[in-house]
């Protein structure tokens, strides 16, 4: 038969629907049918996943419960007021810290005392984690928290801290959108241009006088992705390049991947060392370190 | 020795023909209830009971029953105390009765044993009964009363509906029901359910009745409850229909003689048209096996269609059955009267 | 001379509100029965309660008494910001939760005038119609399962769970999305969601047949519904009946096509219309919106640009300036009405929603009248609902 696999079952249900517009064989028919399709799925395998046996795959955006990283809260309140079910309960007292110099005014840091969310009451709308300034809520797909009593349901700073090693990476997005904005934040902090400048590892195809390898690297690392590059200094150069420009770097390069799904920074060790031997305490060291970690990567594309 | 002299004893043979019996109308139903459990849920891309007994959950109806029992004893105040008491039995006790005349096999024929069986003769049924078929018509219908009687004392709205839409099924199915089944002792020569099983030695009744056999089947369905004719019970507008006051124990017979209901009509119509303990193909598999083996994928059937069709209205049920199943069965018995003369 | 006398009302136990009547000579008299469908019972979805007066298996009288799930979303959105007030909107109908939504955010744009970004415009009509076939697919199993037919019920959870899967990849969430956000989405698609959103598209198209075959083929299933419930056209326009039920009753009426919104006139669909208006007709026109819906998700699949989905300067707190605005949508169950007046501050001043199932519960009585106690199931499994839509 020279029809395609849709073409021939399109014409089985076109003369199955003739058979079932009659009367009498009509309605044996259907019933035939529909007793052959239960007996088909009896004999295909059954779709159950046997929890607790198996657990399920979830995927990471899953909203299961909320972490926190105690470290990271300010104590601003902004989750506790943007809650629709007002079931955040935080607690804190102000510190006065000795100025830094001699002379100058005290210091005053906010100090959490009491986080705790009522799971009982929260509605799981996530308007929390997203208001946060400070990245210090976060969503994870963990959901085995059951407990025999609803007070039970309150949970304390510990028990969030703990849910922390539950958390999973974002996962990447879809082609054609856009990075999201820690990674534009991140571009701004380090105040790097989005394009590294010595990306002469994807070389195009040079039918045309594109001048200098910045004219290169610019449509190798302009993929069409849609993303404002916010650094003007591209624009010239690649408003000579040609309309290859826009197309993806040649077979040989490997295809660079998108920003929003390189691998998560890790720290130079040896930034770290040197500001933990000048004094400074571990958590300033591992940021100093991880920035250093950040222009390595960029600069070696 | 003794052994064998007891054989030789009509009350040693009687007690353990009904103990045999007592433990198949125990364990049948609930092979036949597990079947449907996981028929059903295979039929329904899922997996059924998994857990109870550890393989399969073969043990999920045994541990159901033991829910049962120690289920507290409710009877609502406004109801009739004593007829809700005994509603279940009424309903029970006819479908064991069955049990008793159905023949599993084939006669026995060490004429030594003779004297202990009974009138009959030895074989594997438990009284080889000369008017059996009218027997089981006749015993069979005694359930409706039952369900009368639950719907009524209930003092419940939702179970009066259903016990008032049983009756009218059950009167209503049991007229195809007994045409089909004189249709088949007509063919055979004789009432006796025996006699009818020995009769298809050559070719089974389903061929020259096939007819009959729907009718059969179909009226069998509407007996029972089972859908598509399972209104009276229709769980989704009038809760559970006469069973709905009954908890514990109670509740538990009701659903214990539904699934004893298929086995045992399964089983009257194994003997009527499929054969009996006849064997087709397959040569040296002993009667009883084969007898089984028929009840089972009349059972399967019997779930098949449960987990396909919706269930028809009450008046179109009523309408199939004096509209088309009552004038087929006529013609059926006027056609195999005809034949029986003439041929 | 009195040809009846009443001899009371059964006492105590559930007998009460049996009104006996007796018969004077030469009459037969029956009696009326009052019974009460729910609150709570396994057919109606969820808590509505309809009275009946019954004459034996025949209804004389239908009432139904809403308000068990009220739970004051008008003046709960007086003192909520627009953010958490799409939080609880999913609340409503939470069978297809992102329409709900929708209404809502684009309202606020409206009155802000916001430009809503291309891809975000995209993304919202995808996910508005898996929505719209999540709850399609729940109706059809509920529909066969109140009948009798237990099958097709498990075989839409199976699709449905298919679905809820990818949703929740995207969203989060696996029924209250809380996605949309005023002038777009809150995040995007993750990687390889286009292609399992098309992988489950042939899926659920090779897996609708099963219905076709099992319920809309059968003869016992026609025999229930064909003819039962019969609601004409016009009838249905004046209770204000929109969406599926009203389609089937042969009006082909869809905010999709009249008022379209989002990208709704760039794709090509069909609106399919009953000939009867009978329960039959309601659950064919159910199915052929699935097939529609599921055209209109693989040409979203082909259109999607790339882009933001969300516009680059959002302000942080959103007050739309003072002013109203009505903004309708085809949700699954029919048309949603969302009426906001602003007065500039960061919580509406009056939000309403009008609900399609409210309007399709106001002629359950019309539909009962004269039918039968088992095709009382029938209608009411056709009178697509949900109650949270109804109480708000």
């Amino acid at each position: 038969m020279a029809m395609t696999k849709e073409e021939r079952q399109a014409k089985i249900r076109e003369v199955e629907h003739k058979i079932l517009a009659k009367k009498g064989i009509g309605a044996a028919y259907g019933l035939a049918k529909g007793l052959s399709i239960t007996l088909r799925t009896m004999l295909r395998p059954a779709v159950t996943q046997q929890y607790p046996h198996v657990k399920p795959d979830l995927p990471p955006r899953t909203r299961g419960i909320i972490a926190l990283q105690e470290e990271n809260c300010t104590v601003c309140m902004l989750c506790a007021r943007e809650c629709p079910d007002w079931c955040i309960y935080i607690d804190s007292h102000k510190d006065v810290m000795p100025p830094k110099t001699p002379g100058a005014r005290a210091r005053t840091r906010n100090v959490l005392d009491r986080f705790a969310i009522d799971y009982a009451l929260c509605m799981y709308c996530g308007i929390c984690v997203e208001v946060c300034p400070f990245d210090a809520l976060f969503w994870s797909p963990h959901f085995e928290y059951s407990t025999t009593d609803i007070d039970e349901l309150t949970h304390e700073m510990d028990t969030l801290g703990k849910w922390m090693d539950l958390v999973p990476l974002p996962p990447p997005l879809e082609e054609g959108a856009e990075d999201p904005k820690e990674i534009a934040a991140e571009d701004k902090a380090y105040d790097l241009p989005a394009a590294a400048p010595a990306a002469a590892a994807a070389p195009t195809p040079a039918d045309t006088a594109a001048p200098a390898p910045a004219a290169a690297a610019a449509p190798a690392e302009a993929p069409a992705q849609g993303a404002p590059a916010p650094v003007p200094a591209e624009a010239p150069t690649s408003a000579e390049a040609p309309p290859s420009a826009e197309a993806p770097p040649p077979a040989e390069a490997p295809a660079k991947p998108e920003r929003h799904e390189e691998e998560p920074p890790q720290i130079d060790q040896e930034t770290y060392d040197r500001h933990i031997a000048a004094g400074k305490s571990d958590r300033e060291a591992r940021a100093l370190a991880k920035k250093a970690w950040i222009l390595k990567r960029r600069q070696q594309g | 020795m003794i052994f064998y002299e007891l054989f030789d004893n009509f009350w040693a043979v009687l007690g353990l023909k009904l103990g045999v019996l007592f433990i198949f109308f125990l364990t049948a139903p609930l092979l036949i209830g597990y079947t449907e459990h996981k028929v059903l849920a295979h039929m329904q891309a899922r997996l059924g009971p998994m857990e109870a007994g550890k393989f399969h959950g073969w043990a999920q109806l045994v541990a159901d029953g033991v829910k049962f029992i120690q289920k507290e004893d409710l009877i609502p105040r406004a109801a009739d105390k004593w007829v809700f008491s005994l509603a279940p039995a009424v309903v029970i006790v006819p479908v064991v009765v069955v049990f008793l005349v159905i023949p599993f096999g084939p006669a026995l024929v060490n004429s030594d044993v003779a004297a202990s069986c009974g009138a009959g003769g030895c074989g594997w049924w438990g009284e080889n009964l000369d008017v059996g078929i009218f027997f089981v018509l006749a015993v069979t219908s005694v359930s409706v009363i039952g369900m009368l009687m639950a719907g009524w004392a209930s003092a419940n709205k939702f179970s009066l509906i259903g016990a008032i839409r049983g009756a009218a099924q059950l009167i209503a199915y049991e007229l195809p029901l007994v045409l089909a089944a004189a249709a088949v002792a007509m063919q055979a020569g004789t009432l006796s359910l025996v006699g009818i099983a020995e009769g298809q030695q050559s070719m089974w009744y389903v061929v020259p009745q096939f007819a009959g056999f729907a009718i059969f089947i179909t009226a069998s369905l509407a007996e029972l409850s089972r859908p598509p004719f399972d209104m009276p019970i229709a769980d989704s507008e009038i809760i559970f229909g006469h069973m709905t006051e009954y908890s514990g124990i109670r509740f538990g017979l009701f659903l214990l003689s539904e699934y004893a209901g298929i086995v045992s009509l399964s089983a009257v119509a194994t003997v009527l048209y499929l054969g009996g303990w006849h064997g087709f193909i397959i040569p040296g598999i002993p009667g009883p096996l084969w007898t089984l083996a028929k009840i089972g994928a009349l059972g399967f059937f019997v779930i098949w269609l449960r987990a396909t069709y919706p269930r028809l209205r009450e008046d179109q049920l009523q309408k199939l059955s004096w509209k088309y199943l009552i004038p087929i069965a006529l013609l059926n018995i006027l056609l195999t009267g005809i034949f029986k003369v003439v041929f | 001379m009195p040809s009846e006398r009443s001899a009371g009302v059964l006492p105590g136990g559930p007998g009460e509100g049996v009104q006996v009547v007796i018969a004077g000579e030469g009459e037969l008299a029956t009696q009326e029965m009052t019974l009460s469908i729910g609150p709570q019972h396994p057919s109606t979805h969820g808590v509505l309660r309809v009275v009946l007066g019954l004459d034996g298996e025949r209804i004389a009288s239908a009432i139904p008494v809403i308000g068990y799930m009220h739970r004051a979303f008008d003046k709960l959105a007086e003192a909520r910001d627009y953010r958490q007030i799409i939080a609880l909107s999913n609340r409503h109908d939470w069978l297809s939760a992102f329409g709900n939504e929708l209404g809502i955010t684009l309202a606020v744009e409206r009155l802000m005038e916001l430009e809503v970004p291309e891809r975000a415009q995209w993304i919202r009509m995808l996910v508005a119609e898996w929505n719209r076939v999540l709850n399609h697919l729940m109706f059809l199993g509920s529909f066969g399962l109140e009948l009798g037919a237990m099958t097709p019920m498990f075989y839409a959870f199976r699709e449905r769970e298919d679905i809820q899967h990818l949703l929740e990849a995207a969203t989060g969430g696996r029924m209250h999305f809380t996605y949309n956000r005023v002038g777009g989405l809150k995040e995007d698609l993750p990687r390889g969601f286009l292609k399992e959103s098309s992988d489950l598209v042939r899926k659920i198209r090779h897996r609708l047949l099963d219905y076709e075959g099992l319920l809309l083929g059968n003869e016992i299933f026609k025999k229930r519904t064909v003819s039962i419930g019969v609601l004409p056209g016009e009838i249905a326009k004046s209770y204000g009946v929109t969406g599926p039920i009203l389609q089937a009753s042969g009006v082909a009426e869809d905010s999709r096509k009249t008022e379209p919104y989002l990208h709704y006139d760039q794709v090509e669909f069909e609106v399919p219309t009953g000939a009867h208006g009978d329960s039959f007709d309601r659950f064919l026109v159910l199915y052929r919106r699935i097939e529609e819906s599921l055209k209109i998700i693989e040409q979203v699949h082909d259109k999607l640009p790339a882009g933001p989905i969300i516009p680059a300067k959002m302000p942080k707190n959103i007050k739309p300036p003072e002013g109203w605005t009505y903004v309708r949508t085809e949700n699954s169950l029919g048309e949603t009405g969302y009426y906001l007046v602003s007065r500039g501050g960061k919580e509406p001043w009056r939000l309403k929603m009008r609900t399609p199932s409210f309007h399709n519960v106001s002629m359950i009585p019309y539909l009962l009248e004269g039918v039968l106690l088992p095709d009382l199931i029938a209608v009411l499994g056709s009178v697509f609902f949900v109650v949270g839509d109804v109480d708000r």
